[in-house]
């Protein structure tokens, strides 16, 4: 399907871009004019997997978190968010509801939950110590 | 964000954007503010709350375990509806903290 809007962003690793992350996303997707629940969705999965770029692939140090987005045709919003971080040995477990390796930070483990809830469809590819990107999908105005 | 205590009952005014950022803020003062106080029932209202992801879920089980060790309760009072998906998926609902 043809792409007819994208966009690329970069940003430090810092909690308060976590805000700045979905905001951009959101104005990123207005002309879409999704519904109250249809944004509130993808910036409720945006922030997840922002927030585990900075809390999990850059624990402890800090880097740089790459997005991009894109719009297709039929108004499917693609985004995917980067990490050059520690990575993940085992997706599928990363993936189960409630695992986390941050209960310290009181990190609930719904990250990847939340993702897959709030959107058609999450893609997570990851090598230890290469990053982590994880590509969300969301179909606007099929509800 | 503004805190209310009276006959034993601290309530906690969450109000904007609950995320990993903030949530971290709103769990130092009220901490602070429980430590001070020592309340019975710790009340978190959420009607202010335009946002909400994980993090807040990690927030409220934090308080929960918290009040749980000093002999307290939690209620999550005025959730709005799109904060409320959240909190469904976490299992909280089975503490009966949720309102």
């Amino acid at each position: 399907m043809k792409t007819i809007n994208e966009m690329k962003l970069s940003f430090p690793s810092k909690s308060r871009n976590e805000a700045f992350a979905r905001a951009a996303v959101a104005a990123f997707i207005a002309a879409l004019d999704p519904t109250v629940s249809e944004l509130s969705d993808l910036k409720t999965a945006v922030s997840e997997a922002v927030t585990n770029c900075i809390v999990h692939g850059y624990r402890r140090t800090s880097g740089t978190v790459y997005l991009t987005g894109k719009i297709t045709e039929d108004n499917r919003v693609i985004i995917k968010i980067r990490d050059k971080g520690v990575g993940i040995a085992d997706v599928k477990q990363a993936m189960e509801p409630l695992f986390t390796t941050a209960p310290e930070e009181e990190r609930a483990g719904l990250g990847f939950a939340v993702m897959q809830s709030f959107c058609d469809r999450v893609r997570v590819s990851s090598k230890p110590e290469r990053g982590t990107t994880v590509t969300l999908e969301k179909q606007i105005g099929h509800e | 964000m503004k805190t209310e205590f009276q006959n034993g009952v601290l309530t906690a005014y969450l109000d904007g954007e609950i995320d990993h950022d903030s949530a971290a803020k709103i769990r130092a003062h009220v901490d602070a503010s429980v430590q001070s106080l020592k309340p019975k029932l710790l009340c978190l209202d959420f009607s202010r709350v335009g946002f909400m992801d994980s993090s807040g879920v990690g927030l409220v089980m934090g308080r929960y375990r918290m009040m749980k060790l000093l002999g307290g309760m939690l209620r999550v009072i005025n959730i709005p509806d799109s904060v409320y998906r959240v909190f469904a998926m976490s299992g909280l609902e089975g503490l009966g903290v949720l309102r």
